[in-house]
């Protein structure tokens, strides 16, 4: 394997295992603060109990996008030394707000974690929150950093050098408001509608209804929100590409010739060699209309530019593809809840509701994955879109295919066992959770030893 | 402004050694209390560190990211020709930090938890040896970007016998760290009588390994003894730290905690003075003679104004809450944290 494949893989991979338990960082600690509200306001005990559970799985799901985290900050410099040299001056504010936003929710999840009947209970309550809040500010900022690579601002590029560097211009440039948007709808989505299709599952299996009932109607709610905000901010998100990066919004739509009124292209299969797609269904005119709001403004296709500045049409196209889909059948899911909450209230009680549900734990990480690699994959092959190329700013040291290799293992692993340790904790809800079962313990092993 | 980003620079490592080190040295000192009193070690170890042990890291990211906006070459430099030791110190970071969380928050007790114990033992010993390597390459003098092959440029960087002592020596300070920090907890005389003897362990131990920094210094060419001697202040804080030291064991005899908790501290930060005084201000010295100093190589002014400003405000946020989280925690001693 090529050094340069290597290195970019790995970071991929990375990114990719980061995202996920960053996003659930950024959105479940509001989930808990609500079932922590509704539990202080009602003093009903299956709220402490849900608080308590998805505090574990906070816990366990913070501390791994933490780790992973840490791994990407130093990852950045590893893989992308000449990068970072020239990048890290410029785009590294929102990096440095981050920090303390990081270090907040670090501090506030130790307080939450461990704070149960030590401290006032509102102060208590108001950790939780900071927690959330500082999770999604921090997602945000991480977010504007990216949003910088493809959207550079802030400084002069003259004769290579990187000059009048200005890192507040920089932080806020084009890109980052529908970037960071779009990122935390998305995540609101994902996460909902992950955690809902757990509760639903143990509905389903007819297990501590009540408690999963009660978690389900929270959790779905992040869910609904998440499947109705995203294509508006996916629209902001769209018209700002097609106006900063008009290349990458042609090979998400694999749209080679420049016209006007420019069809919208729904799946095939492009081919770059021949330029052109097959089996795709067009809808006349859309495409302008998206981007333009007027069904006849022109749209620049891929073949108005140089050919070495084409990111992989392929992968960005089906990537594109995939994240409007799952971004449908959530929107539709969002529906069809909503129908059945306030006119068919019967539905309520039905299996295939619940199986619905189930179904969609994992689509949105799946949309949102095909987001992320819209966005990166598309921006190839610069690593700053317009000023620099990615392929200038690997490491130079050889051998990095056994990183990637070393790496891919470790996250699998860690996958796996995370996976387990969420069945352990559903497994365990009737003992520790859920007050009303018969087989729950007060004083259960775990909490004292 | 610059001077504020480098203080904030020294003080993210020094607070990282002293905080996160301590916490590296929960699993070294577990790894060395004989297996019949394993539990007990155990219970008192993660009463200190279950609430803090994320924020303790949180310093290591902070000094990242001042490096990388601050000092991006001398980031990229070190991410260069470092790249398999910071690696391996990833490695320990990732493996130890979801190994102490899978191990608490686990629902289920079973014998998972030895595995999660025995990954959690093993990288809480790899993890700041690898610091201590990669911390001592900075300055023995063997980064040599212009080498031709492999072994010269990414491998021989870091790994010589200098490296490997730091490595060694700052496993024990983490350890010896670890045991005096977590000693207050202890509320049974027995156990405390044989924590102390373990510090005394970790004490001889880290004399030990400190004069075999100096000697392997000697013999690998690092002036290590001149950069200490030709300071006053580095002599200084060599000396304070030796009386500490003593004073230290007198008032662990006299069962006085606290001093002894803030002895332990002052110590590394006096070893981190006399590491750093002497080529301030250069942080990385390269074979040949050539050196990265962080008055040359920071990033553009505003760049530096403004992270300085950036430091200085969130720390306004961010220390206030720390020190409640540590005082909820750790002083009032009556109240212990229970997760259920």
């Amino acid at each position: 394997m090529d050094d340069f494949i290597a290195a970019r893989s790995q970071m991929a991979v990375s990114m990719a295992f980061h995202i996920i338990f960053a996003c659930v960082g950024m959105i479940m600690p509001f989930m808990m603060a609500i079932s922590h509200f509704k539990y202080l306001r009602t003093g009903d005990e299956t709220y402490k109990g849900l608080t308590k559970a998805w505090s574990k799985g906070v816990a366990i799901l913070f501390a791994t996008g933490a780790v992973s985290g840490t791994m990407l900050s130093f990852e950045l410099g590893l893989l992308w030394p000449k990068f970072m040299e020239h990048a890290g001056p410029i785009f590294g504010m929102p990096f440095s707000l981050e920090g303390t936003a990081f270090f907040i929710e670090a501090i506030a999840l130790g307080f939450f974690l461990y704070g149960w009947e030590k401290f006032n209970k509102w102060f208590h309550w108001i950790c939780g929150v900071i927690v959330g809040i500082s999770g999604l500010a921090s997602g945000i900022l991480v977010v504007a950093a990216n949003a910088w690579m493809n959207s550079p601002t802030g400084f002069d590029y003259i004769n290579g050098k990187y000059l009048n560097i200005d890192p507040i211009k920089a932080m806020f440039n084009e890109a980052w408001f529908p970037q960071a948007f779009h990122m935390t709808v998305a995540a609101f989505g994902a996460t909902g509608f992950a955690v809902a299709g757990l509760h639903a599952l143990m509905i389903l299996k007819n297990k501590n209804v009540n408690f999963h009932k009660k978690a389900f109607n929270i959790a779905v709610y992040f869910a609904i929100i998440g499947a109705f905000l995203a294509p508006v901010s996916g629209d902001v998100a769209a018209k700002s590409v097609a106006k900063r990066q008009p290349i990458k919004l042609a090979a998400m739509e694999a749209h080679f010739d420049t016209e006007k009124g420019a069809a919208f292209v729904v799946g095939g299969i492009p081919n770059e060699e021949k330029m052109d797609i097959k089996y795709a269904i067009k809808i006349p005119k859309l495409l302008s209309f998206l981007v333009s709001n007027d069904f006849n403004s022109e749209v620049k296709g891929l073949k108005d530019f140089p050919r070495d500045e084409w990111p992989p049409v392929i992968v960005v196209h089906f990537a594109f593809q995939i994240m409007i889909f799952f971004g449908m059948v959530m929107m539709l899911i969002g529906v069809i809840y909503l129908f059945a909450k306030f006119r068919m209230k019967s539905w309520l009680q039905k299996k295939w509701l619940y199986r619905i549900f189930v179904a969609a734990i994992p689509i949105g990480y799946v949309a949102l994955e095909a987001g992320w690699t819209v966005t990166e994959v598309g921006r190839q092959p610069w690593i700053i879109y317009g000023v620099m190329k990615t392929a200038d700013a690997v490491t130079p040291m050889p051998g990095i295919q056994y990183s990637f290799y070393f790496f891919t293992l470790v996250f699998i692993s860690l996958s796996l066992v995370i996976l387990f340790l969420l069945q352990r904790q559903l497994k365990m809800v009737p003992y520790l959770y859920d007050p009303n079962d018969p087989l729950y313990q007060t004083k259960n092993k775990k909490s004292k030893s | 402004m610059i001077y504020v980003v480098i203080v904030f620079l020294w003080l993210s490592v020094c607070l990282y050694m002293i905080l996160g080190g301590a916490d590296f040295g929960a699993g070294i000192v577990e790894f060395l209390t004989p297996k019949r009193y394993k539990a007990q070690a155990r219970a008192s170890l993660y009463k200190t560190m279950g609430p803090i042990w994320e924020a303790n890291h949180m310093w290591l990211i902070i000094a990242i990211v001042v490096l990388f906006v601050g000092f991006p070459t001398i980031y990229a430099t070190l991410s260069t020709y470092l790249h398999i030791p910071l690696i391996l110190l990833l490695l320990g970071i990732i493996a130890r930090g979801t190994a102490f969380t899978f191990r608490n928050y686990d629902a289920v007790q079973d014998d998972w938890e030895k595995v999660y114990t025995r990954i959690f033992v093993a990288s809480s010993i790899f993890a700041p040896f690898f610091l201590g390597i990669i911390a001592a390459a900075t300055v023995s003098g063997h980064i040599d970007p212009q080498a031709h092959s492999f072994a010269d440029q990414y491998i021989f960087s870091w790994l010589n016998p200098f490296g490997i002592s730091v490595g060694i020596f700052t496993v024990g300070l983490c350890g010896y760290l670890a045991s005096i920090f977590s000693i207050a907890n202890l509320d049974n005389k027995n156990e405390q009588t044989r924590r102390i003897k373990e510090i005394n362990q970790t004490i001889v131990l880290v004399i030990l390994t400190g004069l075999a920094v100096f000697v392997t210094a000697y013999l690998t060419g690092v002036p290590l003894i001149t950069w200490v001697i030709s300071e006053p202040v580095a002599i200084a804080a060599v000396v304070l730290a030796t009386v500490s030291l003593a004073i230290l064991i007198v008032q662990l005899r006299k069962r006085n905690f606290k001093y002894a908790k803030i002895l332990g501290g002052f110590q590394m930060i006096m070893i981190l003075v006399a590491a750093t005084y002497s080529h301030f201000p250069n942080l990385v010295l390269l074979k040949g003679g050539g050196s990265l100093s962080l008055f040359d190589e920071h990033g553009a002014d505003k760049t530096i104004q403004m992270l300085g400003w950036a430091l200085l405000i969130g720390s306004c946020f961010i220390l206030p809450f720390l020190f409640y989280l540590m005082y909820s925690f750790g002083i009032k001693k009556d109240k212990t944290p229970t997760i259920d």
